[in-house]
């Protein structure tokens, strides 16, 4: 009896380390069978690497042209952080006014929904006609694009609040503002997380459409810039490298923000929680 | 406290409560009991202050206001996010009372309701009695003079149950305060007031009355036959109240 518990525990155990070990080496190996794939397909097609470079060439290229890729990484970056920040700032912002007063909800939640509807490369030149600066260009399109997740899982969240311990606040004497922080932040915290890991992906892609539309008129130095810039010139494996980058740029912020989302609710939600089976 | 002829409408045309009379003592314990839908937690939260009654009013002696009331809910209802001390801290911190100032109390209202060594635990590693002993605390953790509970302990299993039933006797005990409790179990009713209230349903209204007396409140209480007995009574006044609707 205790015996057959025994496998059965090891079997458990096993499963558990293989998947653990899984996770990683499942995506890493797949990734690599692609680059290799993708390596042999030029290779034996003799494919010339102004139409497609391997993968070997396009690693080559990312450090031969560092000096050029690599601050224009941190420009689009940065475009996107800066964004990303506003779009809290204001996603946030405008949902605690909007569950504060239903009338600003019902006057301006319209504008924010024609907003995000509207595509970003409709709006884009229209903004660079009106805003001189490029930079604050660039942040007006990707702010546009990524603080609708914000606003709108904000205000999902804050109306989300346990309808008993909303009874409690009020049976405590509870004022308006000390419901708001100490109830209804804390009640839409994982919704907003939820919103700001969408966002962050947005803002990347609203500061790169925003960066194509802008295109060569002004002096442009963020990746989406190399991009149109290298194919000017043919430079494809130079295209290449600056597409790995901005996957790469996706997915950093995308690590950090789920990090982020696990180390702020890892002691209560559900979704943080590590299942002991 | 007093109820005087209280009766709610909701909205969709339900009448939840009509001509509803009820006198609560300082210091007494009664219990609500009823069927489910019978009113009972819409009485209590009348009582509360959450709603207003459609007739009728309800009026309290002497001065009353919110930290003299405690309020348990049949969910424990804590906040996910914070400590179990936090948690007990709230009613405390919605005065404007800081944590430091608070501990002592927190920590009285804990070692009460016995959790004296989980100030930092989050409640999701607690047990359903032990949440719903922090929820006691922090109903406590004000010194209320009125305790309302709304089933607190009806999800939780009977060992569990009769255990939180001699606890929440003992601290009325210790804080002698007045207690008002809503279940629909007979047994429990029985064992713990000093006066039970039947409900009957549709309208939600008061149907009897009864007094329960009984030297001591113990396990030997449980088992009596005088205990039976009046829970054959109680049980008996309530099918009466449920039978003529
Ligand atoms: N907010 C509400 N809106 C409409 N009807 C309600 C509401 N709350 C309770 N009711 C109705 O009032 C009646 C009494 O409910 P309740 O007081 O919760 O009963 P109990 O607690 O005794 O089970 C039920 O028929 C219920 O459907
Ligand atoms: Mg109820």
């Amino acid at each position: 009896m205790t015996e057959a518990l025994d496998t059965e525990e090891t079997a458990r155990l096993r499963r558990a380390r293989a998947e653990r070990i899984g996770r990683w080496l499942m995506p890493a190996l797949t990734i690599v069978a692609a680059l290799v794939i993708w390596d042999r397909i030029v290779v034996w097609n003799q494919i010339p690497h102004y139409i497609l470079p391997g993968p070997g060439l396009v690693a080559q290229t990312l450090v031969k042209d560092w000096a050029i890729l690599g601050p224009a990484t941190w420009v689009t970056l940065k475009i996107a952080m800066m964004a990303l920040s506003v779009a809290v700032i204001g996603g946030v912002g405008l949902a605690v006014i909007f569950s504060l007063s239903r009338w600003a909800e019902m006057s301006f939640y319209p504008f924010a929904v024609v907003l995000q509807v509207t595509p970003v490369v409709a709006i884009a030149p229209l903004i660079f006609i009106y805003v001189e600066n490029r930079t604050v260009g660039l942040l007006l399109c990707a702010w546009i694009v990524a603080f609708f997740p914000i606003l709108s899982n904000t205000s999902l969240g804050l109306r989300s609040v346990d309808r008993n311990l909303a009874d409690l606040y009020h049976i405590y004497g509870a004022s308006r503002w000390q419901r708001l922080i100490h109830l209804q932040l804390p009640s839409a915290l994982p919704y907003f997380l939820g919103g700001l890991r969408i966002a962050g992906g947005l803002s990347l892609i609203g500061a790169v459409v925003a960066e194509y539309v802008a295109g060569t008129a002004g002096i442009g130095t963020g990746l989406a810039f190399r991009i149109l810039e290298a194919g000017y010139r043919l430079n494809i494996p130079r295209m290449f490298a600056a597409l790995a980058l901005i996957a790469a740029l996706g997915v950093l912020i995308f690590a950090v923000l789920s990090l982020i989302s696990h180390l702020a609710l890892r002691h209560w939600h559900e979704s943080a929680l590590k299942r002991e089976s | 406290m007093r109820m005087d002829g209280v009766g709610k409408v909701f909205a969709g045309g339900v009448t939840a409560l009509s001509g509803m009379n009820l006198r609560v003592a300082t210091g007494e314990f009664v219990s609500l009991l009823g069927p489910s839908g019978c009113g009972k937690s819409t009485a209590l939260r009348l009582i509360a202050g959450l709603m207003q009654p459609t007739t009728g009013k309800v009026s309290w002696q002497g001065k009353h206001d919110s930290g003299d009331l405690g309020v348990v809910f049949q969910e424990p209802t804590l906040m996910p996010w914070a400590t179990v001390e936090k948690n007990v801290w709230l009613p405390l911190r919605l005065r404007g009372e800081s944590l430091p100032d608070a501990r002592p109390r927190i920590a009285q209202a804990l070692e009460m309701v016995g959790l004296g060594s989980f100030a930092n635990a989050y409640p999701r590693e607690l047990s359903g009695g032990m949440k719903m002993r922090v929820s006691i605390a922090r109903a406590l953790v004000t010194q209320p003079r009125l305790i309302l509970m709304d089933e607190p302990f009806a999800a939780l299993d009977e060992i569990t149950r009769n255990k939180m039933n001699d606890d929440l006797l003992a601290l009325r005990d210790r804080l002698g305060c007045t207690v008002i409790f809503v279940t629909h179990s007979v047994f429990e009713s029985v064992y713990l007031s000093d006066r039970i209230v039947v409900m009957a349903p549709r309208p939600g209204r008061v149907a009897e009355e009864l007094t329960v007396p009984a030297p001591r409140r113990d396990e030997e209480f449980r088992t009596s036959a005088d205990y039976a007995a009046q829970c054959r009574a109680v049980s008996a006044a309530l099918s009466r109240a449920t039978g003529d609707a």
